[in-house]
């Protein structure tokens, strides 16, 4: 098994999220993470999908995916020719003692303190999956109170786009 | 113009040339029944939306047209579930209307509120809520596109209440907006020659021919290609009459209960020429056993069919008649040429020793008790090409498909895929709908008969001659036959005992004519005489013999290559390769799981 990132272009169309779900579920797929949003393209939203599978049956999901009505474009972005980003929000328990020492662990991951209170400091940290893995390994032993993490989102290298392309020509002659 | 989205929706069905809807009303869905009053739609009201959606598939197997469905909300939705699931499995074209609660109510477990949007999205290709009213006639010419283009299958529009009472200003949409959608029509070029160069390298072909092949309107196409080369034709379930049985280059059905030449020519082949079939697991067995020579060229309009259960060597994407179009001329390309075609006269000798050494069999004893092959026989010499047969699920569909002899494409319907038990009276109703010039002779189970007769009542009102010929064993045949031969004849629960109902009886109630038949020398009279009374609606009630089992056999889950042509071959007790778990795969072949035995 391997993981694997996938950017689904989508019609911004409610239930759209459902289908997608959906077809990962009932075709067995575990969805490590999902993260969607708008796009340049107005009426375009963007997915990206991260699987832990084998490659023949995620090409099989992809055309299961790709079968969707308001799926416009699926690409899987390899893991060297693609930038991928992903946010966390932990709050660790420290209070005036241990405080700096949570500064200084959030300092060296370049993770900023986004909220501090008598007894908790919240660390904003995004970065590739392991960076964060990393981070949280070493807040951990203070008391993690919460952890939030967005999901990852990742675009490919250099000036091609995947918007482009005629997939995302929104006419047709019936 | 500006018309109620109720008025909208009937105004748009006339645009895209409906000429029957086939329904039951109710509560959310009333605003959309009272314009059909004064539509030219016709509507057939059925007794269950169950029947609507089976006779909606019916009218769209026989005619490859759209079959159209409306229903209410929640119960209404919720009973055209399996119909949905049974379309989706065939690739049957429907288009499905269904009402729902107000907007603003939808979500609060209103009466008669189910989600049928959530319930019906693994069941359906395409489905929508429909929230704008001006979105209606653009929303229904979109369902009516997606429904029959690319690989077919049903769309659902679920349509709240107030959008259907609001206005709407209609406009018939010219283009449609649909950019996620865009079905692969021609094959690509370099593919198909390879295709072509496989198919006159090879020694040992087998055209593997699919329900896409009817879906496409291929069988002149495949004709010609068969022709041209001399290449044996298997016709799955799905695809029977795509090759005329009686057509010397056509093997017949392969799979579970298929020819013993069909299964056999697939598991010796070189190469398999597939068109719009789908490696069913019935067709395969065990997938790993599955033609294990076999070079694979797979030509699918469905991408996602090819590589999904055996890996393609020559993947072509596309409409069987076009890519078959394509495959034909790169061939007459090579031979002009001067390339030489293959000489199959080797494999057409041992294929010819196999036909002659391994014929059906079924041992009728003058004075035995009627056995329901002698049944289907002599149907079969009433079926002409003008006929339509409908079966249901079980092994009259079996023994339908292996004796009867079929001439075209659509001339055979029954329930592939999701092996729906019922599936028989409600789509023989809409068959005769759509082909009122043609005799429909239903040839059903008395388990699957039993699923949906209510049905009968909506052939005699609307006035829908269907014959019906019951083959009654008083069991549930399939299901009898696996508990005997995997199950040590530990019978349980597969008494249906044959005269509740009675047959006859039933038939008068519902306003058919009733008829029996017990002996073997009774059967050709009393066919006759059912056929005798014109276009009527007759249902037949043919008591057989509980024990014949469906043969060949191939258990699931095991090799096709361990194919029984008769119980003896049988390991008694569950002992046989597939572990006897009716439709169930073996422990360790992971498969998808499809048509039960039933």
């Amino acid at each position: 098994m391997a993981h694997h990132t996938l950017s689904v272009l989508v019609e911004d169309k409610p239930g759209v999220l459902t289908r997608v779900a959906g077809l990962f579920a009932r075709r067995g797929f575990n969805i490590d993470s999902l993260a969607v949003g708008t796009t340049e393209v107005p009426g375009v939203s963007r997915m990206t999908i991260v699987v832990d599978a084998a490659s023949q049956p995620l090409e099989q999901v992809s055309k299961q995916l790709n079968k969707l009505v308001h799926v416009l474009k699926i690409v899987e972005l390899e893991q060297d020719a693609s930038v991928e980003r992903e946010l966390a929000l932990v709050k660790v328990s420290a209070d005036a003692s241990t405080r700096g020492q949570v500064m200084e662990i959030a300092q060296v991951f370049r993770a900023s303190v986004v909220d501090v209170d008598a007894d908790a400091v919240t660390v904003e940290v995004t970065g590739s999956g392991d960076k964060i893995e990393a981070m949280i390994r070493m807040v951990s032993p203070y008391g993690i109170r919460e952890l939030v993490r967005s999901g990852a989102i990742a675009v490919g290298r250099g000036s091609r786009s995947i918007t482009e392309g005629r997939a995302l020509r929104l006419e047709r002659s019936a | 113009m500006q018309i109620s989205g109720a008025q909208a929706v009937i105004t748009s069905l006339e645009h895209a040339g409906v000429e029957v809807i086939f329904g039951h009303p109710g509560g959310a869905i009333l605003p959309a029944y009272d314009p059909i009053l004064d539509s030219s739609v016709r509507h057939v009201l059925a007794r269950h939306e169950q029947g609507a959606g089976h006779m909606a598939e019916g009218y769209a197997h026989a005619t490859g047209r759209v079959g159209v469905v409306m229903a209410t909300s929640g119960p209404g939705g919720c009973n055209l579930v399996t119909a949905l699931a049974d379309a989706m499995m065939d690739s049957v074209p429907l288009v499905v209307i269904t009402g729902q609660v107000p907007t603003a109510a939808v979500g609060g477990d209103a009466f008669q509120e189910a989600d049928v949007t959530g319930i019906t999205m693994p069941v359906t290709k395409h489905n929508e809520m429909v929230t704008d009213p001006d979105r209606i006639p653009e929303a229904i010419a979109e369902a009516f596109h997606i429904a029959s283009t690319g690989r077919p299958g049903p769309v659902l529009l679920d349509l709240p209440k107030d959008v259907l009472g609001a206005t709407c200003d209609f406009a018939w949409p010219d283009r449609l907006r649909l950019p996620g959608y865009r079905p692969t029509v021609r094959g690509h070029a370099k593919m198909v020659r390879e295709a072509a160069a496989a198919i006159l390298r090879r020694q040992r072909p087998v055209i593997y021919a699919g329900g896409g092949v009817i879906a496409a309107g291929a069988q002149d196409v495949l004709r010609q290609l068969a022709e041209r080369l001399d290449l044996p034709v298997v016709t799955t379930l799905m695809a029977r009459g795509a090759l005329p049985d009686e057509h010397p280059l056509c093997l017949g059905m392969p799979g579970m209960h298929g020819r013993w030449t069909a299964v056999t020519a697939m598991q010796r082949a070189d190469l398999l020429i597939t068109l719009g079939a789908r490696f069913d697991d019935r067709v395969t067995g065990k997938i790993s056993a599955f033609a294990p020579e076999a070079e694979i060229i797979h030509v699918d309009i469905d991408p996602a069919e090819i590589g999904k259960n055996r890996a393609a060597d020559v993947p072509v994407v596309g409409d069987c008649e076009v890519v078959g179009r394509q495959i034909l001329e790169a061939i007459e390309e090579a031979l002009t040429a001067g390339q030489q075609p293959p000489d199959l006269s080797g494999w057409w000798s041992q294929l010819r020793t196999w036909q002659a050494q391994h014929p059906l069999r079924c041992d009728q004893q003058p004075d035995g008790p009627l056995k329901p092959q002698t049944v289907i026989s002599a149907i079969g010499e009433r079926v002409d090409a003008s006929t339509v047969v409908v079966a249901g699920v079980g092994q009259h569909q079996m023994w339908a498909s292996q004796y009867l002899a079929f001439r075209h494409p659509r001339q055979w319907i029954n329930s592939g895929g999701l092996g729906t038990m019922g599936f028989c009276v409600p789509a023989a109703i809409g068959a005769k709908v759509g082909r009122a010039d043609a005799r429909v002779l239903a040839v059903d189970g008395d388990g699957s008969f039993q699923m949906t007769l209510q049905e009968l009542a909506t052939a005699t009102t609307e006035g829908v001659p269907v014959v019906f010929c019951v083959i009654n064993n008083g069991a549930l045949g399939m299901v009898r036959q696996w508990q005997e031969l995997f199950y040590d004849s530990r019978f349980s629960q597969i008494g249906l005992p044959a005269d509740a109902p009675d047959l006859v009886k039933l038939a008068e109630a519902f306003g058919f004519i009733g008829l029996r038949c017990e002996r073997p020398e009774d059967v050709e009279a009393t066919l006759d005489k059912a056929l005798a009374l014109g276009d009527a609606p007759v249902i037949v009630d043919f008591r057989v013999d509980a024990s014949e089992k469906v043969f060949p056999m191939i258990p699931a889950g095991a090799s096709n290559d361990d194919i029984m042509e008769s119980p003896e071959e049988c390991t008694p007790g569950g002992g046989s390769a597939g572990g006897g778990e009716p439709g169930g795969a073996s422990v360790a072949e992971p498969q998808p799981a499809t048509s039960e035995a039933r």
